[in-house]
């Protein structure tokens, strides 16, 4: 196999997590999860090494690495937006903060910006409906949007 | 009650009076809200006798089902082969439901300890918190609480000196609607694709890894240290209707004034009470449309019909249901034939693609329903959506197909008027 990508923090990471399953293949999302916080999406390279860590077919890895939306199997920009546009988001104006984000970066949904600093999503519901329209930024929760608080944070990232 | 305003004739909250960031810590827990003694309490106790009083205090599963929980537990077998596991559910995924979130997020440590008490009881030594991935700060923070657990004795070996063993990991979903089901949730747990297993036999026999599991959801097994420590009939008693024990959390969102997360005694607050009362009411004092009382499978309620209770069998009775109280509130300006199409869509995205009926029916509903939004739609169009609905429900192994069914044919048969407009006129009534 070729020269490892992940470093020795993922590998210890899972060391520490296998003694809490009884099998191995049970480490296959929160590998996956690890790999791709290291690499930002997961390119075929990395689903092989994390199917040599785990001990199965790379077929195998991208089986279930395409069953789940969270995993990015193409290359996304250093700013991933996903805004929930499911029910609740949408009652309170979901769609009129894509839009935005569509005019203001030149994108459209499932796209990203030339310079690779947004990806844009739509996403379905992230469970903050009371706070709704929500979006997620990265890993992080953004509630209680409006186009103008929506408007200042696309500012500041995009500095 | 809501979450400002205790009366002093009823018991305090159970869960929202503590929601704040400074309840997380251990030392809130074990100072101001007498955490842990649940746990040395149960440890007193036969493992039996703590499954009797969760089912004295008509503890029913808080996730959708309303499963009662002591049941649940009293499936797992005493002797097994193979190891026991208690899964908690924290997908959270049924949209219109945020309740779990806060739990995990401002009271780890009820969370914790009600699966200490749980797993002791059925006799399980391994636990697994399944959060949905998008919560990644919700794991990190239980993640902390659990830290502070093992560090204090409670979780680990030998948990107070009472000779029980139990290890809690949690374990990130990666974005999967179908992961909330609970053998779905295995699967993915397992390391595969969440595709939903084909019962029986019950995750009770075969669960995670191939042994006897519970999973139960997060605001079930943060009620269990409130039952030990306080009886299984003062519990019961805090339902106000039968059958139901405890209080609820409802998830208000959508066009009310006042959206949040609210929690009453179960059975003693209507739709109408909750919307005008607590909610303050429609945004902009517009008119009622619609309700979707139980998250966004269940069949939607019309305006005339918000005099329910809010519980299970009031619901039920009525052709809707309570699922895990997630409560989307519609205004009169809504095109009902657009939410419909938002609705099916999700349903297709999220058909795990195992079952026929789910994986090609749930597709072709939202064909049909965005081209009658968009006044593309045909007179035949309805009568096809609800054969197509009626050939999806009851057809799946899982329940994602009837949740995708439920709400075409009620919106069709409660919205006719609207969706006969959109076909007649060649556009929405309303654009």
């Amino acid at each position: 196999m070729a020269k490892k990508i992940l470093s020795q923090k993922f590998y210890d990471e899972m060391s520490k997590l296998e003694p809490r399953y009884p099998t191995k293949v049970a480490l296959l999302l929160p590998a996956l999860h690890a790999a791709q916080d290291e690499t930002g999406w997961l390119p075929p390279e990395v689903l092989e090494e994390v199917a040599e860590y785990i001990g199965i077919h790379p077929a195998q890895v991208r089986e279930v690495a395409s069953f789940y939306t969270m995993y990015n199997l193409k290359p996304v920009g250093k700013y991933h937006l996903k805004v929930c546009t499911n029910v609740a988001c949408s009652l309170r104006g979901a769609e009129g903060l894509v839009a935005h984000c569509e005019k203001k970066l030149d994108i459209k949904c499932g796209e990203t910006t030339k310079d690779r600093k947004f990806t844009l999503h739509e996403e379905e519901c992230l469970g903050a409906c009371g706070t709704a329209p929500a979006m997620m930024l990265n890993n992080d929760y953004h509630e209680n949007l409006d186009v103008q608080a929506l408007d200042r944070l696309l500012d500041s990232l995009a500095k | 009650m809501g979450a400002n305003s205790v009366s002093s004739s009823e018991p305090e909250t159970l869960y929202i009076q503590h929601f704040n960031e400074e309840s997380r810590p251990l030392a809130f827990y074990l100072q101001k809200m007498g955490g842990y003694a649940a746990a040395k309490k149960a440890f007193a106790m036969t493992p039996d006798s703590i499954i009797e009083e969760v089912k004295k205090a008509n503890l029913r599963g808080r996730g959708g089902a309303g499963f009662p929980t002591g049941m649940k537990w009293s499936f797992i077998p005493k002797q097994s082969p193979k190891p026991k596991y208690l899964v908690c559910n924290a997908d959270e995924s049924e949209p219109g439901t945020f309740k779990d979130r806060d739990i995990m997020r401002y009271t780890p440590h009820v969370l914790i300890e009600g699966m200490i008490i749980g797993a002791y009881a059925f006799g399980a030594n391994n636990g697994y918190i399944y959060i949905r991935g998008e919560y990644v700060r919700e794991a990190k923070l239980l993640n902390e609480a659990i830290d502070e657990a093992y560090k204090a004795g409670y979780l680990g070996k030998n948990i107070l000196g009472s000779g029980f063993n139990f290890d809690l990991t949690v374990h990130r979903g990666a974005g999967a609607y179908i992961c909330g089901e609970e053998t779905g949730l295995l699967n993915s747990l397992e390391g595969k694709r969440g595709e939903p297993r084909v019962k029986p036999p019950f995750p009770a026999i075969s669960g995670a890894f191939g042994g006897p599991t519970a999973v139960n959801n997060v605001e079930t097994l943060a009620a269990v240290p409130h039952i030990i420590n306080r009886g299984g009939e003062w519990f019961s008693k805090l339902g106000k209707i039968e059958k139901s024990g405890g209080t609820r959390l409802f998830c208000v969102s959508g066009h009310v004034k006042k959206p949040g997360l609210y929690e009453f005694n179960a059975g003693s607050v209507t739709l109408r009470e909750l919307i005008y009362d607590h909610c303050h009411g429609i945004l902009g004092d517009k008119k009622l449309k619609a309700v979707i009382p139980g998250g966004s499978s269940a069949p939607v309620l019309t305006a005339d019909e918000i005099d329910v209770v809010l519980d299970i069998e009031p619901l039920m009775k009525i052709g809707s249901m309570l699922g895990s109280c997630g409560i989307m509130v519609v205004s009169e300006d809504t095109c009902v034939v657009q939410l419909l199409a938002r609705i099916t869509k999700f349903y297709a995205h999220e058909s795990c693609g195992q079952c026929t009926p789910c994986r090609e029916g749930c597709k072709w509903m939202e064909d049909v329903i965005e081209r009658i939004e968009h006044g593309h739609g045909r007179e035949q169009d309805l009568a096809l959506l609800l054969d197509i609905a009626d050939n999806i429900n009851g057809k799946t192994l899982c329940a994602l197909g009837d949740a995708a069914a439920g709400p075409v044919m009620s919106f069709v048969k409660k919205f006719r008027a609207d969706f006969e407009a959109h076909i007649r006129g060649g556009k929405c009534p309303n654009a």
